[in-house]
């Protein structure tokens, strides 16, 4: 099967759309117009970007680079989770379980699948690890920021309810348990439908960039299964952890409800 | 008894630093101005809030407890009262305990009121089921803020004859927050006032 590869006019073309879109988002008032230009500039240019580095580091994959890119990769979800978050954690926290549940949800994620499951020779070779890491990253970070966002701001909105609880001699783990299940219920829920709806309401992207690229329909719908069941699990302990790890800083030891620990948006 | 050396509510107080012995079986009525940090002591008592200075209940020091066993011991009830189940009686341990319905009629309130949807109780009667669910954990000392302001004049006489018959019955010692100098006269053995950031003993009669 013959690739079509493409030109540059060809982006130009799907470009203009984008263009059209934003044209039509200022007519309508929508106060979108600049952002959709934006992140299509960043798109191209991240996109762009990671292309070059890409192509250097499939020509000489030391394990250093391909460490080195992951760490960078994993510190900038971490900033991403922190900065979609409506009340973050003041100081170094909001970042902190952020990255460290990035950490969990897809470093070893991929490692496992790396070293367990696709085996690569070498285990590190970029051309699996960095798409692997890439695609767990991006979809991990949506369930993460989910679960936190819920669990902080459902505390905010209910402390006095918690502060009830505590005072009727409740634990802060008894205090913070529903919200926290529901947290977690929320983090997860977007997952479990895309697994519910794969391959029915969507061709999954990465399934079509292979079709795209040549690969036999099949092979491309195993490598399918096996990203959803790794993001999957990503998300799922990736979102216990940070919804656990945020429930337990939001007391102190003497079980206060430590609301002070948050920021305030516009404040 | 409750003993409270220093207590220093942080949270920008204008109260200086409070000590006093709540004895048992004793009731104190505490008043002041609104904004004065009556509430606040009671959050810091209850070390629901960070403050300075130390609290003993019989001899021990309140970080001598863990937190929550301290709250069953040293309850605090808040001015306003906060539900999370829909059922009134969700809240309860035992719904069907013999005691509880006692204590129920004593404060004017039918049994059924436990099936109620919390939304249709009033505050009056809200206020009063907090206090039994507050009971509950069979505390040593009982901070009370402001527990009769949403009440009609009967069901205020209710609730004050049952805490007093309650407290010589259990030898519990209560701390009181009430604004009403006519109540203050018919519960408390001693008043507390804070008059400018200082706590200071008021009139009982």
């Amino acid at each position: 099967m013959n690739i079509i590869t493409l030109g540059y006019i060809d982006l130009i073309i799907a470009a203009l759309l984008v263009a059209v879109l934003a044209l039509v988002s200022i007519f309508l008032q929508l106060n979108l117009g600049t952002k959709i230009v934006i992140a299509a500039v960043r798109t191209t240019i991240q996109l762009l970007l990671i292309g070059f580095v890409l192509k250097i580091l499939f020509e000489n994959s030391q394990i250093s680079w391909v460490l080195l890119l992951s760490l960078v990769m994993l510190l900038i979800a971490g900033y991403e989770i922190m900065a979609r978050q409506t009340h973050r954690f003041k100081g170094g926290w909001a970042y902190g379980i952020g990255s460290l549940s990035m950490f969990i949800s897809s470093f070893t994620i991929t490692l496992f699948s790396l070293i367990v499951i696709v085996q690569p020779d070498p285990w590190y070779q970029p051309q699996y690890a960095i798409p692997l890491l890439g695609m767990l990253l991006g979809n991990t970070m949506t369930g993460i920021s989910l679960g936190i966002n819920h669990l902080t701001q459902t505390t905010v909105q209910i402390q006095n309810t918690i502060e009830a609880k505590l005072l009727l001699g409740q634990s802060w783990k008894q205090a913070i348990s529903d919200t926290q299940k529901h947290s977690v219920r929320v983090g997860l829920i977007p997952m479990i439908n895309a697994m519910a709806a794969a391959g029915i309401v969507s061709i999954p992207g990465m399934m079509t960039g292979q079709i795209l690229s040549g690969t036999a329909p099949i092979e491309a719908v195993k490598y399918q299964i096996l990203i959803m069941f790794l993001i999957s699990a990503g998300t799922g302990f990736g979102t216990l952890a940070a919804v656990y790890m945020s429930a337990q800083h939001l007391f102190d030891k003497r079980h206060r409800l430590r609301t002070d620990r948050l920021q305030y948006p516009n404040k | 008894m409750l003993y409270l050396k220093n207590i220093l509510v942080t949270k920008k107080s204008l109260l200086e630093a409070v000590s006093f012995v709540l004895a048992k079986d004793e009731c104190i009525c505490l008043s002041g101005p609104s904004g004065s940090g009556k509430t606040l002591l009671l959050r810091a008592i209850s070390d629901l809030d960070e403050h300075e200075g130390n609290v003993y209940l019989e001899e021990k020091e309140c970080r001598q407890y863990t937190a929550p066993n301290w709250r069953k011991q040293v309850g605090l009830l808040t001015a306003e009262n906060y539900w999370w189940h829909d059922r009134i009686g969700s809240h309860f341990h035992d719904e069907s305990d013999t005691q509880l319905i006692a204590n129920l009629s004593q404060l004017g309130l039918d049994k059924s009121i436990l099936t109620a949807d919390v939304n249709h109780c009033s505050t009056g009667e809200k206020q009063r089921l907090a206090l039994l669910r507050l009971l509950q954990n069979n505390p040593k000392v009982l901070l009370l803020d402001e527990p009769t302001s949403s009440m009609d004049p009967d069901s205020v006489r209710r609730v004050e004859k049952f805490l007093t018959e309650f407290r010589h019955q259990h030898q519990t010692s209560i701390l009181w927050i009430s604004h009403d100098p006519q109540q203050i006269k018919r519960i408390a053995d001693k008043h507390l006032q804070i008059q400018n950031g200082k706590l200071i003993e008021g009139p009982v009669a």
